[in-house]
C-alpha cells in the first residue's frame, strides 16, 4: 500500500499533470491553427472591449439574462464551480504537500471551511445530477457520459471528504481519493471539461461576432 | 421538399463539405456544448408547442450537424429528410440561443451549415428552391424582369410627383449618397412602398439612387443553405454600388436583407475583411438621423394616439443592433408606445424570419403555432398598432393577427411616415396650397 501511496503521489502525479497541461496546451494550440486557417470571421471582427464584456456578464453570478432566468440554477452552478476550484487548491493538506515539493504553497482556508464546501460542492453536484435527470430538456440532451463526468467529478470529492474525516479505511480512502483526482485532472483536456479553457475563447468569440460585427450584445 | 426524394445521397460530397466546414469554431462548440439545457427557455419553438424537448436548440443541433460529424458524413436519405424538418421547420436562424447559452455557441451558424449540407442533396423547401431559380435568372427573388422594374419606378415617380411636386426616382444616378435596394416584393406587389420611399427621400433632400441591377436586397440564397447563390445575389448589388460609386448602400426596410448584405454576404463573395465593400446602412438608422436632425419634421397633430408596439426584427435588432433606432423612430411618431416583454436584443423571433415565410403553405401550420410566443407578446400589450422594419415580420404578424384575433394593424415606418411628416411648401402641390397645405 505504501508503495501505491508512493507511485500515485510520485510519478503518477507529475504524469497526469504533465498530461492535463501538456494535454490543454495542444489542444489549443491546435485549435488556434485550425482557425488561423479556417476561422477568418473570428479574426475579422476581433475586439477585445467586446469579448472581455461578454465574458465579464458570464462569469459574474446572474450577469446574463439567461442566468436570471434560472436564478436557482445559477446560484448552484456557481457554487460547484467556486468549490470545484476553491477547495482543492486552497486546502490545507493539499498545500502542506505542496510546501514539502516546492517549498511554497498558497493560501489556506480553514479545515472546517474547506469541510464545509466540500460539503455544499457534493451537493451541488447532487443537485446538477437530479436536474439532468428530472428536466425533460435536459435529460433528452445528456448521454451516459454526462453522467460519467459528472461521476468522477463527484468522487475525488467525496473520497476526499471520507479520508479527511477517517471514515472508513482510511488508506484505502486516500488511494482512491489520489487515483479519482488524478484521472480528472487527464480526462479534462480530452473532453468537454476542456471548457475550463475554451470557454473562455467561444464566449469571447460570441462577443466580437455579435458586438464588433453587428453592433449588439450577446449577454 | 424539391425533386429528387428517393436519389441517394453523394456520401462524397458530404463528407468534402463537413471536412470544408470543419473549423475550430464548429469543432469547440460541438466538443464543449455541456448539455446543460439554458438554451431551451431561449427558443419560441421550445416555449410555444409545451416546452417539447425536442425544441431546444441543443437538440437541434445535436441531431443534424452533431451527427453528421459523428456519423462522419456516413448519412443516408432518410437522415437528412429528419434533419430537414428539424432545421427548417424548428428553427429560424435568429440567434436568440447563442445570448443564453453559457459558452456563447452560435447555434444558427450551425443549423445554416447543416442547411448547406442538406442543399447540395437537393433537400431544400420548395419556396425557397423557387427563388433560387428567380435568382439565378433575374437577380431578383420573384423573377421581375429589369424593364418591368425600371417601369414600376418610373410610373411611381410619375403619380406621386403629382402629389409631390420635384419628386423623381433617379435610376442608376453616379455618385448618389445612397444606393437604395428594395425588397422585391415592393416593385412587384407593394409598389407605393417605393413611392413612399421616394416622398420620404425628396423632403429630406437626400442625393439617392435606385439601381438597375442588384436592386433586390433580400438573400433567401442565403436560409436555403446556398452559399455560392447566395454570394452571387449580394455581389451582384455590392459590384452595382462600386460601379455607381455610391457612399453608401441604404436597405428598405426589411431584416434578412441586412443582415445579408451587411454581415453575412461578405463571406459568402469573398470580401477581404468579412466587411461589405461599400457601407450598409439600414432604413431604420437612416429614418432616425432624418428624424434627429429635423431633416423630417412629424407633425404633431398626425401623430398616432391608438396604442403602439414594436415588433423588433430579430435582423435589425438583435442581429443588426439597431433596437434603440427603432425605438426613438417610434417615439417620433406615436404618443403610445407600450413595449413588448422581452423586447430588444432578447425579443422573440416572430416566427416567419429565416426563410419561413416565403417556404410557404407545407410549414404555414407549423408557424401559426410557434407564432403563439408573439401573437401573445403582442396581445399582452394591449397595442391597437404593430410597427415593424421587416417584411417577413409584417407578413407574419398579420397571418397572427387573423389566427389569433390579436385586432391589431401592422404597419412599416414608411407608412406611417409619409402619412405624418409635414411637407415644406415647395413640395406640395401648387394648386392645393391654398387649401389646408400648411397641416
Amino acid at each position: 500500500m505504501d508503495d501505491l501511496y508512493g507511485f500515485l503521489i510520485g510519478p503518477a502525479l507529475w504524469a497526469s499533470l504533465t498530461v492535463f497541461v501538456v494535454g490543454l496546451i495542444c489542444r489549443i494550440f491546435y485549435l488556434y491553427g485550425l482557425s488561423r486557417e479556417r476561422d477568418k470571421v473570428f479574426y475579422n471582427h476581433m475586439n477585445w472591449s467586446w469579448g472581455l464584456r461578454s465574458v465579464g456578464h458570464w462569469i459574474i453570478p446572474w450577469g446574463s439574462a439567461s442566468m436570471r432566468n434560472q436564478p436557482v440554477f445559477t446560484f448552484a452552478f456557481f457554487l460547484f464551480h467556486i468549490c470545484l476550484f476553491g477547495v482543492p487548491i486552497f486546502l490545507s493538506a493539499h498545500n502542506v504537500l505542496l510546501n514539502e515539493w516546492v517549498g511554497w504553497s498558497f493560501w489556506s482556508l480553514p479545515d472546517g471551511v474547506a469541510d464545509a464546501l466540500t460539503i455544499v460542492m457534493l451537493i451541488t453536484i447532487l443537485f446538477l445530477f437530479a436536474r439532468r435527470l428530472i428536466r425533460p430538456e435536459v435529460r433528452i440532451l445528456t448521454t451516459p457520459w454526462d453522467y460519467t463526468l459528472l461521476l468522477m467529478t463527484f468522487l475525488p470529492f467525496a473520497t476526499g471528504f471520507l479520508a479527511y474525516h477517517q471514515w472508513g479505511p482510511y488508506r484505502l480512502m486516500l488511494i482512491l481519493h489520489i487515483i479519482f483526482g488524478e484521472i480528472l485532472l487527464v480526462v479534462i483536456p480530452f473532453s468537454k471539461l476542456g471548457h475550463i479553457i475554451l470557454w473562455f475563447f467561444s464566449r469571447s468569440f460570441i462577443g466580437f461576432e455579435m458586438g464588433e460585427r453587428r453592433g449588439a450584445r450577446s449577454w | 421538399m424539391s425533386e429528387s426524394i428517393e436519389k441517394p445521397v453523394d456520401v462524397k460530397q458530404i463528407k468534402a463539405l463537413l471536412e470544408a466546414n470543419d473549423s475550430a469554431r464548429i469543432r469547440t462548440w460541438l466538443s464543449i456544448c455541456s448539455r446543460c439545457g439554458l438554451c431551451a427557455e431561449s427558443c419560441f419553438f421550445y416555449l410555444a408547442n409545451n416546452r417539447d424537448p425536442r425544441l431546444s436548440p441543443a437538440y437541434k443541433f445535436k441531431n443534424t450537424l452533431g451527427l453528421m460529424y459523428r456519423k462522419k458524413g456516413n448519412v443516408d436519405r432518410q437522415f437528412l429528410k429528419k434533419c430537414y424538418d428539424i432545421i427548417w421547420g424548428e428553427c429560424t436562424t435568429c440567434k436568440r440561443c447563442s445570448m443564453y447559452c453559457p459558452f456563447g455557441i452560435d447555434i444558427a451558424t450551425l443549423i445554416a451549415t447543416a442547411r448547406t449540407i442538406c442543399f447540395s442533396q437537393g433537400i431544400v423547401p420548395e419556396g425557397l428552391a423557387r427563388t433560387s431559380v428567380n435568382y439565378r435568372e433575374t437577380g431578383n427573388q420573384m423573377g421581375m424582369s429589369t424593364e418591368d422594374f425600371i417601369e414600376t419606378c418610373e410610373w411611381m415617380a410619375e403619380e406621386t410627383a403629382e402629389e409631390m411636386p420635384g419628386l423623381t426616382i433617379p435610376i442608376d444616378k453616379p455618385g448618389a449618397k445612397y444606393m437604395y435596394t428594395v425588397n422585391a416584393r415592393e416593385p412587384m406587389f407593394y409598389p407605393q412602398d417605393l413611392a413612399m420611399a421616394a416622398q420620404i427621400f425628396t423632403v429630406a433632400e437626400e442625393d439617392w439612387t435606385i439601381p438597375s441591377t442588384g436592386w433586390d436586397c433580400t438573400n433567401l440564397a442565403m436560409f436555403a443553405g446556398d452559399k455560392a447563390l447566395a454570394g452571387q445575389v449580394v455581389k451582384s448589388m455590392y459590384d452595382k454600388a462600386l460601379e455607381l460609386g455610391v457612399g453608401k448602400i441604404l436597405i428598405t426596410e426589411c431584416g434578412h436583407a441586412y443582415r445579408s448584405a451587411a454581415f453575412e454576404g461578405p463571406y459568402f463573395a469573398g470580401c477581404a475583411g468579412g466587411k461589405p465593400p461599400v457601407e450598409v446602412v439600414h432604413s431604420v438608422r437612416l429614418f432616425y438621423e432624418y428624424l434627429r436632425d429635423g431633416r423630417i419634421k412629424i407633425d404633431p397633430e398626425k401623430m398616432l394616439t391608438e396604442p403602439v408596439t414594436y415588433q423588433d426584427p430579430c435582423n435589425v435588432s438583435r442581429n443588426g443592433g439597431l433596437w434603440e433606432e427603432g425605438r426613438k423612430i417610434v417615439g417620433f411618431l406615436a404618443k403610445d408606445f407600450r413595449d413588448m416583454s422581452p423586447n430588444r436584443e432578447h425579443n422573440h423571433c416572430c416566427g416567419g424570419g429565416g426563410g419561413y415565410i416565403p417556404m410557404g403553405p407545407e410549414f404555414k401550420k407549423r408557424r401559426m403555432l410557434s407564432g403563439r410566443v408573439k401573437a401573445e407578446q403582442i396581445r399582452a400589450t394591449g397595442a391597437k398598432i404593430v410597427i415593424t422594419p421587416c417584411h417577413n415580420c409584417f407578413d407574419q404578424v398579420n397571418d397572427l393577427n387573423k389566427e389569433y384575433d390579436l385586432d391589431v394593424k401592422v404597419l412599416s415606418f414608411k407608412e406611417i411616415i409619409t402619412e405624418s411628416m409635414i411637407i415644406p411648401e415647395k413640395f406640395q402641390p401648387v394648386d392645393e396650397e391654398e387649401e389646408g397645405g400648411e397641416e
